[in-house]
């Protein structure tokens, strides 16, 4: 792997990201929130750094020992814990402790570790681990165990990081709020009143709240892009293909993608680099190659007046109209400023079909998983109902282990696929699907990157849309076409929405050509360096970050 | 990939109750005989109209056969699969469908499925994919199974057959509908008090081709024959042990009776439970004479689209569960799998290699000069076909070698139970076996006998010969000396036979041969007898 090269010297590297040499330990000034030793932000900045560099620099120079690290993470993470509930599953302390222990032994050692060595990765519940509980926020899988790591754990565990638990989502991914969990509802880091997006909720309120350092979430429709931007987090879906969904507990086969949480575009690029690639587990995994993401970064004191002179920016006039809050709209075309300010040229591009992206994408979504959902039948795994007779033992099981969204959901697909309905819905729905990805065709072979928010609005109320699930659907409006056209997206915070005391942070959506990540993620770089208040901590970590 | 612990592994079990619905309509039973509900047809009315059948209806009868693919691994996994092995003792997250698993398609199910393809003379999907067939039932892991529906790699080909001599003989052409691959289900094992089912998933994910036939057959002959040449031309492609007993050949027949002359298909009854190509045959042409019977009587009405059950023991068939209306399965394109798209260079290097076909065998046979009731039994068996071929290789005649395997040979090897690839006798010492006894170093007698040995134990026939001293005695001198002793011993006979009773010149000819210990030459012995016998000094 190309970036494992460049990681393994850290100094030439850090250098780039304008990391300061020597580690400020930071003293808390709060009498709640723990010492938080591993912050690497010098005060002076205040820009989003990577997490993933620093951490590795303070590794492998000895300013802090991997056991350090891990303990007042912990720490932080038991007290923020009870108010935020991201987790589903947390290993106990020594368990994490043990795997620091190992690693201050092989840094001791001489030994190389990888570029993930000492980082603390969340993953969300529907992606397999086998040393922890993955029950896709469903009632049915409850304590169940896979034999299996998913390829991207595995990958994340191969290169040294240390999956931290398991994190809190809607029940198989349907949902935009942790709402629809079977288990409970996560709280937004920013206003624990308010929900923190979905279905990845966990997994984004945990980067939020520096619970973890990274987090991996899986994204049919938006559900990593969705929660990045209600919690001010950077959350990247990568192109279809990009990463392994094997081990991804599946709800669209042909929209589902892993993607990355980080508090940085960089530690985003660090962390898809090392889940990215061919897996032979995959049959719809790319082979395409996976350039080193981070090679094109600068740092920012070396970025030039116009970083981004030339590159053709085109905002989608669709995502800006009627239906999106005023508040996001002004931050997205503050956003268009700002690019615009870098040199770039942007200009409203109209997609046409963007409206059916919607109706298609609930129809094809809910048609596979209609079918990937089957499997669920308490016979093999899961919760099983006594019952009299085979009908029953399937209907009782299903009935009593999956949630009324999921049913709805089942119902839905299930009747889109039925035998003289195929083709008013099913099939009609792939053709939308073929028009939309052309119509994104078109549109990159005139703009570099295409802008748009990546929710028609911010963080809405726990409870607030949870009994109409027409209006949730509709909030889907900016991702869903992402996806159908299978291209990748990075979401990252752009600014804040006035509301109340505290304000909310905003995301934008960079769309990009198919496999054109690295793209992405230089953009988003020099956007998120150069950006005015570009840090986004939230209030109930902020005293222990700064 | 194979994981050998499941900490998430159990088996639960579940009540099975009669599930109709849930049953999938193209599923092989093993015994589910208890479960049937038995339809009352006095045997003696049906046996007394059996006779008048063929007259006034004609049945049609289409065959669904499914078949085992021998790959090393599954269809979607890297699990090997052996019949009869321990339950779940093959089994890994993918063919278990547990959650995350994914489907990685064996590239080898592609060549086997364009090889059957190509061998049936179908058309071929350049451009074809896999499909998702829903329906809930403990045997299936994911809750659909993974096949082809509206592009099958194959379709639209034939298959000759050639009845046999005693069936009427005669050669027939059955059309093929279509090929396509999907993946076989697991097993339930019912427990014997009925009050719980296990599930045994090491068939899971076993890849199938289904071949479906054109409503072409019109007895129990013809649809047992067609069955049999496809079990054939799956041996001899490789592709497929064709085992019916251990259900890697399976078949499906739909019968329906009309009468003769109406163009448009009677109601069809599926048929299953068929072991063999014997109760298959049977079980048509019982199903045919029971639906002729109604159709006689005027209750044609009573006919009605089922699934009905051969039942070895009584001889007949008896309905397992009548349709309830057309299943809906729901079918949509599985997205896990990319398309399956094959390139010309690719199907040509399959078909250069394909071997000759039994259709093939038969016409060359035939040519030279073989009967049928020959080169049916030689292409019968591809090894004996082959054993066959070497031996011609070796520039043996083809009628005497026929002859060989067909008396001797096959006499032994059924006697033994052995098969031909297991006796001990090589194509090249059977050929310089019939070149001795045609070059007359070596009596057919002796011959046979060293056949015997050859077979049981091996050796050469050179060896054997030289060993034994059983080159053949042609010397006239020699053979006239031996002659002379016979007659002189027997002066009784001699009289005998010169007095009119010339069938005594047998014995005189056996009492010869003893003394030569069964090696002289028997045209010279017989004629230099003759010679002596007549001439009345």
């Amino acid at each position: 792997m190309k970036m494992l090269s460049t990681l393994q010297t850290p100094r030439s590297t850090l250098s780039r990201f304008s990391i300061p040499s020597t580690i400020t330990t930071f003293t808390s000034h709060s009498q709640n929130l723990p010492q938080a030793s591993i912050t690497t932000q010098s005060p002076t900045t205040s820009q989003p750094q990577s997490q993933i560099l620093s951490i590795r620099h303070s590794l492998l120079s000895r300013n802090l020992s991997a056991v350090d690290l891990v303990r007042s993470h912990l720490t932080r993470l038991r007290l923020t814990e009870p108010h935020l509930r991201s987790f589903l599953h947390l290993p106990d302390d020594q368990t994490l402790i043990s795997q620091a222990h190992d690693l201050d032994r092989r840094i001791a050692a001489g030994e190389d570790v990888g570029p993930l060595a000492g980082v603390l990765v969340a993953v969300k519940d529907n992606i397999c681990t086998a040393d922890m509980p993955s029950t896709g926020g469903s009632r049915i899988l409850e304590n169940y165990r896979p034999p299996f790591d998913a390829t991207a754990v595995k990958r994340v565990r191969e290169l040294g990081g240390i999956v931290v638990g398991k994190t809190n989502m809607d029940e198989f991914g349907m949902g935009s709020t942790t709402e629809a969990s079977a288990f409970q509802v996560t709280a937004n880091p920013w206003d624990v009143s308010r929900v923190p997006g979905g279905s990845s909720g966990g997994s984004a309120a945990a980067v939020s709240a520096r619970q973890c350092v990274v987090s991996l979430g899986s994204d049919t429709g938006g559900s990593v892009r969705q929660p990045a931007s209600f919690c001010g987090v950077v959350g990247l879906k990568p192109t279809y293909g990009r990463v392994s969904r094997f081990g991804l507990m599946a709800y669209a086969s042909s929209l589902d993608a892993i993607g990355c949480f980080g508090s940085s575009v960089a530690d985003t690029g660090i962390l898809l680099h090392a889940i990215a690639g061919h897996d032979r587990f995959d049959a719809t995994s790319s082979k395409q190659e996976v350039p080193n993401f981070l090679s094109h970064f600068d740092s920012a004191s070396s970025f030039e007046s116009k970083p981004l002179k030339g590159l053709r920016v085109g905002l989608i006039r669709e995502t800006i109209e009627d239906g999106v809050e005023a508040g996001v709209v002004s931050t997205i075309r503050a956003a268009a400023s700002h690019f615009e300010e870098l040199g770039c040229t942007v200009n409203e591009v109209s997609l046409p079909p963007f409206s059916l992206g919607l109706p298609a994408y609930y129809i094809l979504a809910l048609s596979e998983s209609s079918s990937n959902l089957s499997r669920y039948d308490g016979i093999r795994y899961g919760n099983q109902v006594y019952a009299e007779e085979l009908g029953s033992l399937y209907g009782d099981s299903r009935a009593k282990g999956l949630g009324s969204e999921v049913k709805m959901r089942i119902l839905m697909g299930t009747y889109a696929l039925s035998a003289g309905y195929y083709d008013a819905y099913y099939k009609r729905a792939q053709q939308v699907r073929t028009i939309i990805r052309n119509s994104f065709k078109e549109a990159l072979d005139q703009y570099d990157i295409l802008i748009s928010p990546a929710a028609p609005s911010a963080a809405y109320k726990i409870g607030e849309k949870k009994n109409d699930p027409l209006a949730m659907y509709a909030g889907d409006i900016m991702t869903v076409n992402v996806n159908l056209a299978g291209l990748p997206a990075l979401v990252l915070p752009c600014g804040f929405i006035e509301n109340g005391t505290a304000g909310l942070p905003v995301g934008l959506q960079m769309i990009g050509a198919a496999f054109h990540e690295g793209e992405l993620l230089r953009v988003g770089h020099i956007f998120e360096q150069t950006l005015e208040n570009g840090r986004f901590v939230p209030p109930i970590v902020a005293d222990s970050v700064e | 990939m194979s994981y050998t612990i499941f900490r998430t592994f159990q088996f639960h079990p579940f009540l099975l109750y009669p599930t109709s619905i849930l049953k999938p309509r193209n599923r092989f039973f093993f015994s589910t005989t208890t479960k049937a509900t038995q339809t009352k047809v006095p045997t003696s009315t049906q046996s007394k109209k059996l006779d008048k059948i063929p007259k006034d209806y004609e049945a049609v009868i289409g065959i669904e056969t499914h078949v085992q693919l021998s790959t090393l691994t599954k269809a979607f996994c890297s699990c090997p699969y052996s019949y009869g092995s321990f339950p779940n003792s093959s089994i890994c997250p993918v063919c278990m469908g547990l959650p995350g698993a994914l489907p990685v398609l064996n590239s080898k199910v592609i060549e086997f499925a364009v090889k059957l393809g190509l061998a049936l003379k179908c058309n071929l999907a350049f451009n074809s994919k896999f499909d998702r067939k829903q329906y809930f039932y403990p045997d299936l892991p994911k809750g659909y199974q993974i096949s082809q529906f509206d592009v099958p790699i194959a379709a639209a080909g034939f298959l000759d057959v050639d009845i046999p001599l005693e069936f009427g003989g005669g050669h027939k052409r059955f059309g093929i509908t279509r090929v396509h691959m999907e993946e076989d289900a697991g097993k339930l094992m019912h427990a014997e008090n009925g009050n719980f089912s296990r599930v045994d998933l090491n068939r899971a994910g076993v890849p199938l081709l289904e071949i479906v036939s054109e409503p072409d057959m019109r007895n129990g002959i013809e649809a047992s024959e067609y069955a049999a040449e496809l079990q054939r031309l799956v041996r001899y492609l490789g592709v497929s042990n064709g085992n019916m007993q251990e259900g890697s050949l399976r078949c499906d027949v739909n019968v329906s009776v009309r009468p003769i002359g109406q163009s448009k298909f009677g109601t069809k009854v599926e048929v299953k439970n068929l072991n063999s190509f014997a109760s298959m045959s049977r079980a048509i042409d019982f199903e045919i004479s029971r639906q002729v019977l109604l159709h006689s009587q005027g209750q044609e009405d009573q006919i009605v689209q089922e699934t009905r059950l051969w039942e070895e023991g009584s001889q007949r068939t008896i309905t397992m569960r009548k349709k309830e209306g057309l299943a809906d399965y729901r079918y949509f394109p599985e997205p896990d799998l990319p398309s399956v798209i094959l390139s010309q260079e690719y199907v040509d290097a399959i078909q250069n290699c394909l071997p000759e076909l039994p259709e093939e065998k038969r016409r060359r046979y035939e040519k030279m000069g073989l009967g049928m009731q020959d080169v049916l039994f030689l292409a019968n068996d591809k090894n004996i076909a082959e054993f066959f071929d070497a031996t011609l290789a070796k520039g043996a005649d083809a009628k005497l070698v026929a002859n060989w395997i067909m008396s001797d040979i096959a006499a032994f090897m059924k006697n033994e139970k052995l098969t031909i690839n297991n006796i001990k006798l090589t194509p090249e010492e059977l050929s310089e076996l019939i070149g001795s006894i045609k070059g007359g170093i070596i009596s057919g007698k002796i011959g046979k006998e060293i056949l015997f040995e050859l077979l049981a134990k091996g050796g050469s026939v050179k060896e054997l010969i030289e060993k034994k001293d059983l080159v053949q005695i042609a010397d006239p001198v020699e053979i006239e000396k031996m002659v002379d002793k016979v007659i002189a011993e027997n002066p009784k006979q001699v009289e005998q036979y010169r007095g009119g009773k010339t069938k005594l010149q047998g014995f005189f000819a056996g009492q010869v041969m003893k003394v030569s210990k069964g090696k002289a030459n028997p045209g010279l012995l017989n004629k230099i007898l003759l010679v002596k016998l007549n001439s009345k000094s």
